[in-house]
């Protein structure tokens, strides 16, 4: 069994109540940090842990708090990212459900990390139910003297505020979310300047997301060292991961990180195998935002060896043959499932979620959409997958903010792996409709390449 | 063309609808009142069903701003309903995840069984449904949710789609 540093008390009864919560020991790291550290000592402890963002671009914790400003006279903010829209993922929406104190607890420690005396958690709209949990813990925080002025007496004031989105992917990204929080439109803005100096309110802030911050907690507890002993190389500590589609066991699981992928699908202890005695065809390990890989490339790398559940092993072998772990939204397709209609789908999300300000973005992704549906419809001409590939290169790169590469990527690694499952989709086009171009050859061991021979 | 409706109708805010504006309000720090925006949408939107232009004139009001802005703001997110709707409007996710494990034909079942197009009302005026985005549950899929709770239901099947309308139907003439 792996360790769990986040999920260890989730089955207990109660644990979303403060008073089960801390007799497992909770806001005994908050009540450490204000205690027996300075704020600095909080930001080197979790420097030190090597914990990476949560929210899918991976950036270590530790440094982006150290890049924060700190002019005289000028409020800090700390906004968690509870946003969570990108395909796939639902960690967060479980965390907040089942054990709310773990991020109020980490909210407490990074606010008094930074020096923020007024925080937000910006959660999406729709979770209206996670809203009011969120609610409750915090009032029962403030009850116990954990929020408020002068907390546990060592004179430092918080307070923290819970915000609803309206409905809208783009507010996941930090300079949107921010721009939504100040109640306007979800338009990601230019950057620099970044947040870390003029984001909220047009003053220094931190965006973090909920796994993240909830991490600080047995980051505080057991010592950045301690947590960065967890993992693998530059991957520390644990990861939540979603884990959904066409599984035996759908779920939220917490892996230390470097888990084997083929454990993590087929093991007891996480997934249980293809649903229904079917066949693994293709994952997309991070998100729908994240290149797909057919089943024998993320099973193994080209290399031939085992591929496993970290940031560096998922995107071993770069665009050409690896992926990326993103939000850790592990989406599997069992052998039924068709690419070109998968690859369409999340092509209209990402039309339907583009903020529209840039030409490419908002304009690329509807072309892209169009043309898919054409081929998904078996209306597609064999040229349409290099206009496809062409569209998604003109977006990538030449955006306000990374939307449009995560609606490029999906696109170009589902053509560049799965070729001939688009080109069956022009050739047959009546049998596309009616039917799905199966397994081929994506699961079958992949041939030693040359190089390593 | 998404645009506002209903620029007539006079509307009257509840005093309990005053007093949440005033808690929202009081989150941020002086002079910063328009972060109440869309906490604000939200509630009006759980009074009143949808959000009328006069409603959304009359909440700039209340925040010192501009109408247009909060117009902007309506227009762009999708929780928000600028017309009428069923009393319970169901809400199925629509993305890839949700349609591995058969989202399509749960949309297909409840157009069927309510006998209405997407984002059309039924006749007794009790609901209307839509396709919406990763509802962040696609490890239980297929979803819907419905406001303005938005309670969940999770793992649908035409039986459970079925029970939930009639379940529905038999509360709303209670
Ligand atoms: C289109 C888009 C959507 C995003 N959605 C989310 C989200 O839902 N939750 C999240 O934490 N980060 C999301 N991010 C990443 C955030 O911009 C930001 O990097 C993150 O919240 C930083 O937190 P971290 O450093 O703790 O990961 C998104 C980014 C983009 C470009
Ligand atoms: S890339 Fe897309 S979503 Fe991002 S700012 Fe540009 S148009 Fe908006
Ligand atoms: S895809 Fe339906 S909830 Fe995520």
């Amino acid at each position: 069994m792996g360790r769990k540093l986040l999920l260890e008390h989730i089955n207990v009864p109660g644990i979303n109540t403060l008073e089960v919560y801390r007799q497992k020991g909770g806001y005994a790291a908050m009540e450490k940090a204000l205690k027996t550290l300075t704020p600095d000592e909080v930001v080197e402890e979790v420097k030190k842990s090597g914990l990476r963002g949560r929210g899918g671009a991976g950036f270590p914790t530790g440094m982006k708090w150290s890049f924060l400003a700190k002019p005289e006279g000028v409020p800090r903010y700390l906004v968690c990212n509870a946003d969570e829209s990108e395909p796939g993922t639902f960690k967060d929406r479980y965390l907040m459900t089942h054990i709310p104190h773990l991020l109020i607890e980490g909210m407490i420690i990074a606010s008094f990390a930074l020096g923020a005396k007024t925080s937000y958690i910006y959660v999406r709209g729709e979770m209206m139910p996670q809203i009011r949990i969120l609610e409750r813990a915090i009032a029962e925080a403030k009850n116990a003297g954990f929020l408020g002025k002068n907390i546990l007496g060592t004179g430092y004031d918080l307070e923290l505020y819970v915000q609803p989105g309206g409905g809208a992917y783009i507010c996941g990204e930090e300079t949107a979310l921010i721009e939504s929080l100040e109640g306007k439109r979800g338009n990601p803005r230019i950057k620099p300047p970044f947040p870390a100096i003029a984001g909220l309110y047009g003053c220094p802030t931190v965006v973090n997301n909920v796994e993240s911050i909830a991490a600080t907690v047995p980051i505080i507890r057991d010592g950045g060292d301690e947590y960065a002993k967890i993992g693998i190389g530059r991957s520390t500590g644990t990861k939540l991961i979603s884990a959904g589609g066409n599984l035996v066991k759908p779920g939220v699981y917490e892996i230390e990180l470097g888990v084997p992928v083929e454990e993590f699908i087929y093991s007891d202890e996480y997934c249980g195998g293809i649903a229904n005695g079917k066949r693994l065809k293709a994952v997309v390990a991070g998100g729908s935002s994240v290149p797909i890989l057919p089943a024998n490339l993320i099973l193994k790398t080209i290399e031939g060896n085992a591929r496993v559940m970290s940031y560096e092993g998922l995107s071993e072998g770069g665009f050409v043959s690896g992926t990326m772990m993103g939000s850790g939204g592990f989406i599997a397709f069992d052998e039924d499932q068709c690419i070109v209609r998968n690859t369409w789908n999340f092509t209209r999300f990402y039309h339907h979620e583009s903020c529209g300000q840039c030409s490419p973005c908002r304009e690329g992704t509807g072309w892209m959409e169009k043309v898919l549906h054409r081929l998904e419809m078996g209306h597609g001409k064999m040229s349409d997958m290099d206009l496809l590939v062409d569209v998604s290169k003109k977006i990538e790169g030449n955006t306000i903010c990374p939307l449009g590469d995560a609606a490029a990527w999906p696109v170009a690694s589902a053509i560049r792996h799965f070729r001939d499952e688009f080109e069956w989709h022009v050739t047959n086009g009546a049998e596309a409709v009616s039917h799905n171009y199966g397994l081929a050859h994506y699961a079958d061991p992949l041939p030693k390449p040359e190089a390593a021979v | 063309m998404l645009k506002v409706e209903d620029t007539q109708t006079p509307v009257e805010f509840s005093a309990a609808l005053l007093e949440q504006f005033a808690d929202f309000v009081s989150r941020y720090p002086e002079g910063k009142q328009k972060s109440a925006l869309l906490p604000m949408l939200h509630a009006v939107q759980a009074e009143h069903g949808w959000l009328s232009a006069k409603a959304m004139d009359k909440v700039a009001e209340y925040l010192n701003i501009e109408s247009i802005e909060v117009y902007e703001v309506a227009t762009f997110y999708t929780m928000y309903f600028l017309r009428p709707q069923g009393k319970y409007v169901l809400e199925v996710c629509r993305t890839g995840p949700c349609c591995l494990v058969g989202a399509e034909k749960i949309m297909d079942h409840i157009e069927q069984t309510l006998g209405v197009k997407e984002g059309e009302v039924t006749a007794d005026g009790l609901f209307s449904w839509r396709g919406v985005e990763c509802l962040a549950a696609c490890g239980f899929g297929p979803v819907l949710q419905i406001g303005p709770e938005y309670t969940f239901y999770e793992k649908l099947t035409p039986e459970s789609v079925d029970r939930l309308v009639s379940d529905l139907k038999a509360k709303a003439n209670n």
